[in-house]
């Protein structure tokens, strides 16, 4: 039998090692999850622990690995969420909102175009009849001054609007180009809301992901129902404009009848008194940007639609030089000194200390309210008892059939079984150790595709075993029936576990949650097993005949 | 000699084809029935195909059928089943149902008001009731789920026929894809005699016998594969039953431990995951009947060309490296 060379032996122990300590805190996994748990919250406080979280760090030594495979929501419990985004709601807004504009674009050429007025059309349309069709050319060409280029990869080159001309009518619409990157940003937008949303709830490791086009997947472990899960993301962030009032250091000022006390998000100990009554809301927000000054420092840059804009515009006529409040949950972000006079309902926000600082207000500002409305397609609420119960019977069944498998094993090929036996056993723990490495989701069907893999896996020891009894029929030597069924037997177990691949992978691809997880591991379970049940066995009993030096072997 | 539990003789001899019209026959009959009853009954598809609302109810006191079906009647929901989960790893006071309410004519979307008023209508004659899992999947989500599934058995079946078809020759690859078809079709035959429910994991446990199946057969074809180039003279029939003899031990062997941890699992993995265990211990079964009476009988119906040069090319792509 030709000698393994000593780096493969090195090498494959080196695995089996790493397996064992990577797969050890899933057998502490309270103690190992409390740890993590403390190390995260650390990390986010900038190094900063409480005595409490130093207590669960230690918990844990530093220097062993501390990932754990985490639970999936039927093991955890938890809400799971598929809601599509109406992303044409954005469209009529859109419309809404270019009225005024185009209005007042066509006021100067009323001698040329005579009398402007909306006409009914659909939601994505907008169309404007003029009582005077001689006037159409200048009236378009005033239009076409309202159309911007289309900011994508694919759009480049195309405007925003595409406007025609139909009978005395004007007719505008959303480009195709225009309408893809609305939906993208529309999409983009709710789940930077979503998200928002469930990390301000504090729940451990949620999902919050696009799918397709325009639906988003949100699933929250530890969350008592879907319909929970459903109030916290519906909720809008509260944005509005106020007067101000006055500044102060006191926490505890009276701020008078209808008005509010409340802290500066950015200077701590400093708040603001300010009118109750908004002068404007968030509902009023078409969108905001990061964007920079005259003298280019960061700022954002920010829109309202028509109302918003008229009460806007009038507020600031009246209080130049007075500041007014943006404030978001009861936290006032910044309260800057109206400059002007802000007539076209946009206008910017300065103060921001960086460019991510604006960023983070542009975002939060557009997080403010849902850009769309959302309609849930799929929803699923798992208790966290059920969860406890099918993680019992998971680890029941998973020793239960180790056991037998191992047995049976035992009683078939006596010593080779155990030698069988040793790579079942490193394999389910290498597959633990993966997993836990790359942090796949461990579920209900994952558990069942482990418990699989130990029946299915000893199939290549079956294989090779089953040859080395032939080739020991046929009469060779020990040594030379064992190197000939591991080498006969090859061809066979990698076409059956290549065609296995191939379907865990189509499992993986068109597969979604329960599916997607037992594909993972049953995926898993093949490239690890192909390892133990071909090089791990192989070691072991070479190392066996090396030192036993046996003159006849039963298999 | 040591003690060696042996299920097959260290040497066999059986004629699998003695029999081969009639295990072929009783193959293609039932395939046809079960085409037939999945057409005439229909399959009972869960709420990922058929979209609608299953709530699973828990309570210490015993589940009364009568009493939750006159409590939602009332509610006027239209479509709703009502059946008692029973499973031994249940503790003496946790009884289980579980209620299905079917999907609602032209909503797309979920209704969550109608999970409401089930909920308190239910809560009303059991205040000791909780709801550990409720799933909502709507009409247009469903819809897209059953073409998905269908496109990941037709796709499973499509790469295994083509992987078969370059690794050994066209006959084999028709061969194991009949086997294949006859597993699944068979298994959706008996979901559809005993009106089992078929959900998401149900197509899991179909891929997953697609893919033991054909692991199952790939492991005698490649044996008839290496006996073509040893036997240059035997006669095709002699060949595959040698062969099919010489692997029943592993065939035997490898379906008896999945079988193990397969029957492990349908006793104490939980009642969630029954219906999945199920259909995987029929696949093991099916596959392996039909490895040995389907998918050799097509091959010896349609011949396998024994030119004078067997495929050598694909025997030594893996036998050059070194294990």
């Amino acid at each position: 039998m030709t000698p393994t060379p000593l780096w493969k032996r090195l090498l494959i122990l080196v695995v089996c090692l790493w397996g064992v300590l990577a797969a050890t805190p899933n057998a502490f996994y309270q103690r190992a999850e409390t740890h993590n748990d403390a190390v995260n919250a650390i990390a986010k406080a900038k190094g900063v622990a409480t005595p409490a979280q130093e207590a669960d760090r230690a918990l844990w030594p530093n220097w062993l690995p501390s990932a754990v495979m985490p639970l999936g929501l039927d093991l955890r419990g938890g809400a799971h969420l598929l809601a599509r985004v109406e992303v044409s709601d954005v469209y009529k807004a859109r419309m809404n909102s270019l009225w005024p504009e185009a209005r007042d674009a066509l006021r100067p050429l009323r001698d040329q175009v005579g009398a402007v007025r909306r006409a009914p059309s659909p939601e994505d349309t907008l169309r404007i009849t003029i009582s005077n069709p001689d006037g159409m050319t200048a009236a378009l060409a005033a239009m076409q001054k309202l159309t911007t280029p289309v900011m994508t990869l694919t759009g480049a080159g195309q405007n925003d609007l595409s406007i025609t001309a139909e009978g005395n009518d004007i007719v505008i619409r959303l480009t195709d180009a225009e309408k893809a990157a609305s939906d993208v940003r529309t999409v983009q937008q709710s789940l930077e809301i979503i998200r928002n949303r469930v990390d301000q709830a504090g729940t451990r490791e949620p999902t919050i992901q696009r799918q397709g086009s325009d639906r988003i997947l949100i699933q929250v472990p530890g969350i008592g129902s879907a319909a929970e899960l459903k109030s916290l993301i519906g909720t809008t962030a509260k944005l509005t404009f106020n007067r101000v009032i006055s500044r102060t250091t006191d926490a505890s000022a009276n701020p008078g009848a209808r008005n509010l006390l409340l802290p500066s998000k950015g200077e701590s100990g400093v708040y603001y008194i300010i009118e109750e009554t908004p002068v404007v809301s968030g509902d009023d927000l078409v969108d905001a940007q990061p964007s920079f000054d005259q003298n280019g420092a960061p700022a954002v840059s920010f829109r309202f639609d028509s109302t918003g804009a008229r009460k806007f515009g009038d507020y600031t006529a009246e209080n130049i030089g007075s500041p007014f409040a943006i404030v978001l949950d009861n936290q006032v972000i910044s309260a800057p000194v109206i400059q002007s006079h802000i007539p076209g309902g946009s206008g910017i926000i300065t103060g921001s200390q960086n460019v991510e600082e604006s960023t983070e207000l542009a975002v939060l500002l557009r997080a403010g309210a849902l850009p769309a409305g959302m309609e849930f397609l799929e929803e699923r609420t798992i208790g966290p008892e059920l969860g406890a119960d099918s993680i019992a019977a998971g680890k029941t069944a998973a020793v239960i059939g180790g056991v037998a498998v191992i047995a049976y094993m035992v009683l078939c090929y006596g010593m080779f079984g155990w030698f069988a036996n040793i790579a079942l056993v490193l394999n389910i723990i290498i597959m633990v150790a993966v997993l836990s490495t790359i942090g796949a989701t461990l579920t209900l069907p994952g558990i069942a595709g482990i418990v699989l893999t130990m029946g299915m896996a000893v199939d290549a020891n079956v294989l090779i075993f089953e040859r080395i009894r032939e080739e020991l029929r046929i009469g060779l030597s020990p040594a030379r029936a064992v190197e000939a069924g591991f080498e006969r037997a090859f061809s066979a177990i990698m076409d059956s576990n290549i065609t296995g691949l191939m379907t865990g992978f189509i499992m993986y691809w068109i597969g979604s949650g329960p599916v997607r997880g037992f594909a993972v591991t049953f995926m898993l379970g093949i490239i690890t097993s192909l390892f133990t049940a071909v090089y791990v066995t192989r070691l072991v009993i070479e190392l066996y005949l090396n030192w036993k030096r046996p003159k006849a072997i039963v298999v | 000699m040591a003690f060696r539990l042996k299920l097959v003789p260290e040497k066999t001899d059986i004629d699998f084809f003695h029999i081969q019209w009639l295990t072929f026959g009783i193959s293609i009959v039932l395939m046809v029935a079960s085409i037939i009853c999945v057409g005439v009954m229909g399959l009972n598809f869960g709420v990922d195909f058929k979209g609608g609302t299953t709530i699973r109810t828990e309570s210490t006191t015993p589940v009364e059928i009568s009493v939750y079906r006159d409590a939602l009647d009332a509610l006027q929901i239209g479509d709703v089943s009502i059946t008692e989960v029973t499973d031994p790893s249940f503790r003496d006071d946790q009884h289980v149902a579980q209620v299905r309410i079917g999907p609602r004519e032209g909503e797309e979307a979920v209704t969550a008001e109608v999970i409401a008023e089930v909920e308190g209508a239910l809560k009303a004659i059991d205040p000791a009731i909780t709801f550990p899992q409720v799933e909502s999947v709507g009409p247009k989500v469903s819809g897209e789920l059953i073409w998905k599934a269908i496109g990941a058995v037709v796709a499973g079946t499509i790469g295994i026929m083509i992987y078969i078809w370059m690794r050994f020759e066209w006959q084999m690859a028709l061969g194991t894809v009949a086997a294949m078809l006859h597993d699944v079709i068979v298994t959706l035959g008996i979901w559809a005699v005993f009106q089992l429910k078929f959900d998401l994991s149900i197509v899991a446990a179909l891929l997953t016998i697609l893919g033991y199946s054909v692991n199952d057969t790939v492991v005698i074809f490649d044996r008839l594969r290496e006996n073509l180039a040893k036997y240059k003279t035997m006669p095709l029939r002699d060949m595959m039953n040698l062969t099919a003899n010489e692997t029943l031990s592993r065939t035997v062997m490898t379906a008896s431990t999945t079988l193990i941890s397969l029957i492990v699992l349908i006793i104490w993995g939980g009642d969630v995951i029954r219906g999945f265990v199920f259909a995987m211990i029929l696949g093991v079964l099916l596959g392996t009947y039909s490895t040995l009476y389907m998918a050799k009988n097509i091959v010896l119906f349609l011949g396998v060309n024994r030119g004078d040069k067997p495929k050598k090319r694909d025997k030594s792509e893996f036998a050059n490296v070194d294990a």
